[in-house]
């Protein structure tokens, strides 16, 4: 309180865990792993129309070193399965990730020999979404609520 | 081997003591050293999905590439073997999904052929012009990446704006914007809403301005000249033993599109032409898709023009609905409405490959029939299982970022390809 | 049928002993061939100028095990060909049980090479003389041919490493004289 009064409007104090969140909230970078039909959604949510930077998450990073949400767009089959837990083991902490799809969240139609039921067998999930594929505005929904899960966080502390 | 490199270098340094400067083929010949060993793929941004080569390099040349698919091979050919004929239609969609229209018509397209059944001429319009409408969106998703992977990101956002408009108005009569499922066995899911054929004509307008704009900024642009004029280029030849069909096919100069060779849906009335490209190239692979989309919208027009009325569902009681008053009032209307959705519709005993030309060439469908509601076996000729079979063998002798560019222009959808 | 499709005719005209049956159902044309006289009915087909067959469009196979009627052996592999220039299509069918060799189409078609593969992959049915008969939609440590009616639908193979694909570049590094 006493720096506020010192100075002023020009500072402000708060929090190290709500900076770092505020900061992680509206900067998340996706790693879109599209393998299916929904891969073809993900590229209506990026482009103009719908315009996925309005919610800060439109740097699509190729690199799992670079990403904090792992987009996984489609259907993961047995054969895909040990790259994905790859490509979620390289991801730097924090890390979270969005099952778009029916596919990706629960095999989809494809019950049979060679479709991973689900990707939560393989790797934590923290948003699901519905739809074969989902529209574009329900991955903006989960976006958002993943947002807001983010804000909660106490990262810091996490982290000691 | 390490000590004949030595040697080597020696010998090439020792004239630079006596005065003569070493040319650059004493400089390259330097640089080659062991082959590096390169995975492309599968999760790679320009592979497009789940497609992986391992590639051999020298520097950056490829000298040798082998590739490897079946990332979603999700079981359609097994799934379907436990779907009634109708149930099969979603799981069509999902082959090429760019251009799901396409897929249930070829499956439909089949199976009415099996059942012998004639489809009223007015579904038949309906589907040239969704179906045209379909190729046209596929090629815009095989043109804007491609130009993305060259680094000319605006023309990603030119085609795409168009296709947004594309989707909302099938969004508006299928209900769904990627998968859509309109095709039923015998008809269609819904007909056209009011004004549906003035949307479809504004947004063709559309995809062809906006296709138009493209072609006007990377027609005459050096880097996409550099970049694709000669490269990876597939003989006519060649193209006809790796089994290449459609867009990639005719860019290799081979006149073949079914709905010209083998004219169904009154394809052989409309005016258009097939274009074909000389050299087989990227360049014309990408480029013929261009002209490909132009004469959709000639079709499109001239179907939209000649629309017939009428009913769009077959009378053949093997395979329509009853109407709901029938089913909720009439116990026979019941009972068929009952045996055609447990049961299925039963197909006679039989087998049958009938091909369409779908977006990225011949989708073949081999139908075999045991006589009962549940198809025995159905085997999917896919076209792009060819086309990237035979890619490690193409971008041999060329560099990754040729096969980068190589590899949009062959427009491989691997729901398709691994099925 | 009264009338013969003149590809048909020509077949068995050509190959009396080869050619075990033939049929025509809503205007597919279908010719049994001998296992063992596959291939040179397929040269033939390709090279004579009047079939002109130049594309083989399609190779899959059929599992015949739960087929009502029965059938001469349990698989059969069928030949899809097309001639561009004489624009007609005609299907070839092998009948094979699950230990008899098929020999291969590679020589003479390479989209021949992977769909080979994926019979094989599929249904376990193997081809003499392929240059390179390994797995391609499954993984590589799948027991097993999916598509083969016995295989259970759900019967699930969790793949534990990623192939290397090092013994196909190999042999094509082989191939290509060249060493690593």
């Amino acid at each position: 309180m006493g720096v506020e009064t010192a100075l002023g409007e020009s500072a402000f104090t708060t929090t190290l865990d709500e900076v770092l969140n505020w900061g992680r909230k509206n900067s998340m970078w996706p790693f879109t792993y599209g393998t299916a039909c929904c891969g073809i959604e993900v590229m209506g949510l990026m482009s103009s129309a719908f315009d996925l930077s309005r919610f800060g998450a439109e740097m699509v990073r190729f690199s799992p070193r670079q990403a904090d949400l792992l987009l996984v767009a489609g259907t993961i089959t047995y054969k895909q399965a040990p790259i994905l837990k790859e490509i979620y083991d390289q991801m730097p902490e924090p890390k979270w990730v969005i099952a778009m799809g029916a596919c990706a969240s629960s095999g989809g139609f494809y019950d049979d020999y060679c479709t991973v039921q689900g990707i939560d067998e393989i790797i934590p999930v923290d948003v699901y979404i519905a739809g074969c594929p989902p529209r574009p505005e329900a991955v903006m929904e989960a976006v958002m609520k993943l947002q807001n899960d983010v804000i909660g966080k106490d990262s810091v502390l996490k982290r000691a | 081997m390490k000590a004949a490199d030595d040697k080597k270098m020696t010998a090439a340094a020792e004239p630079e003591l006596t005065g003569t400067v070493p040319g650059p083929e004493d400089f390259y010949q330097d640089l080659h050293t062991d082959l590096m060993f390169l995975n492309y793929g599968p999760s790679h941004p320009a592979t497009h999905g789940t497609l992986r080569s391992l590639l051999a390099l020298d520097g950056e040349t490829i000298v040798s590439a082998v590739g490897e698919i079946g990332y979603l091979h999700r079981g359609f050919e097994k799934s379907v073997e436990h779907k009634t004929y109708n149930k099969v239609i979603p799981y069509t969609d999902r082959l090429n999904y760019c251009s799901a229209i396409l897929n249930n018509i070829g499956y439909t397209k089949a199976v009415e052929r099996m059942l012998d059944i004639e489809i009223p001429d007015r579904t038949k319009f309906i589907r040239v012009i969704v179906g045209e409408l379909s190729r046209m969106i596929d090629h815009l998703v095989c043109i804007g990446p491609q130009f993305v992977d060259m680094g000319a990101l605006t023309n990603l956002w030119y085609v795409f704006n168009e296709r947004e408009k594309v989707y909302d108005v099938l969004d508006k009569l299928t209900g769904a914007r990627l998968t859509n499922s309109y095709c039923r066995v015998g008809g269609l899911y819904r007909d056209f809403y009011d004004g549906c054929e003035k949307d479809i004509l504004q947004v063709v307008k559309g995809i062809e301005d906006a296709i138009g704009e493209v072609e006007k900024l990377t027609a005459k642009n050096r880097i996409v000249i550099d970049r694709t004029v000669g490269i990876c280029p597939v003989s006519a030849e060649d193209a006809i033993s790796y089994g290449f069909t459609g867009p990639t096919l005719r860019a290799s100069g081979v006149n073949y599109d079914i709905r010209k060779a083998q004219p169904y849906y009154y394809y052989d009335t409309f005016d258009w032409e097939v274009p074909v490209g000389t050299q087989g190239d990227t360049w014309d692979r990408i480029y013929v898709r261009f002209y490909e989309i132009r004469e959709s919208a000639k079709i499109i027009r001239q179907a939209i023009k000649n629309l017939p009325g009428g009913p769009i569902w077959t009378e053949d009681k093997r395979v329509k609905l009853p109407e709901k008053q029938d089913t909720y009032q009439n116990i026979e209307g019941l009972i068929n409405h009952f045996k055609l959705i447990f049961e299925g519709t039963r197909v006679p005993a039989g087998e049958i490959y009938d091909a369409s030309e779908a977006a990225n060439g011949e989708l073949g469908f081999y139908i075999t029939s045991d006589g009962s509601g549940y198809p025995y076996r159905v085997r999917v000729r896919p076209p792009c299982f060819m086309n990237f079979a035979a890619f490690p063998e193409i971008i041999e002798g060329f560099m990754i970022a040729d096969a980068t560019v190589t590899l949009g222009s062959l427009n491989i959808i691997a729901g398709e390809l691994d099925r | 049928m009264s009338e013969m499709s003149p590809v048909l005719t020509k077949l068995k005209q050509r190959f009396p002993g080869d050619v075990v049956s033939t049929s025509s159902w809503r205007g597919d044309d279908t010719a049994v061939i001998k296992r063992e006289a596959i291939t040179r009915v397929l040269e033939f087909c390709k090279n004579d100028p009047d079939l002109a067959f130049n594309f083989l469009m399609d190779l899959s196979a059929v599992d015949y095990l739960t087929y009502p009627k029965a059938q001469p052996a349990r698989f059969a592999v069928a030949y899809h060909l097309y001639s561009l220039s004489k624009n007609q299509r005609v299907r070839l069918k092998v009948f094979a049980n699950a230990n008899e060799e098929i020999e291969t189409a590679c020589p003479l078609w390479k989209s021949a090479n992977w769909m080979e593969r994926e019979v094989y992959d599929q249904y376990g049915l193997t081809f003499k003389n392929h240059p390179n008969l390994k797995r391609i939609l499954n993984h590589q440590e799948f027991v097993g041919h999916p598509l083969r009616k016995d295989y259970p639908m759900r019967k699930r193979q969790p793949l534990g490493s990623v192939d290397s694909l090092m013994d196909e570049m190999e042999k094509r590094l082989k191939a290509k004289g060249l060493r690593y």
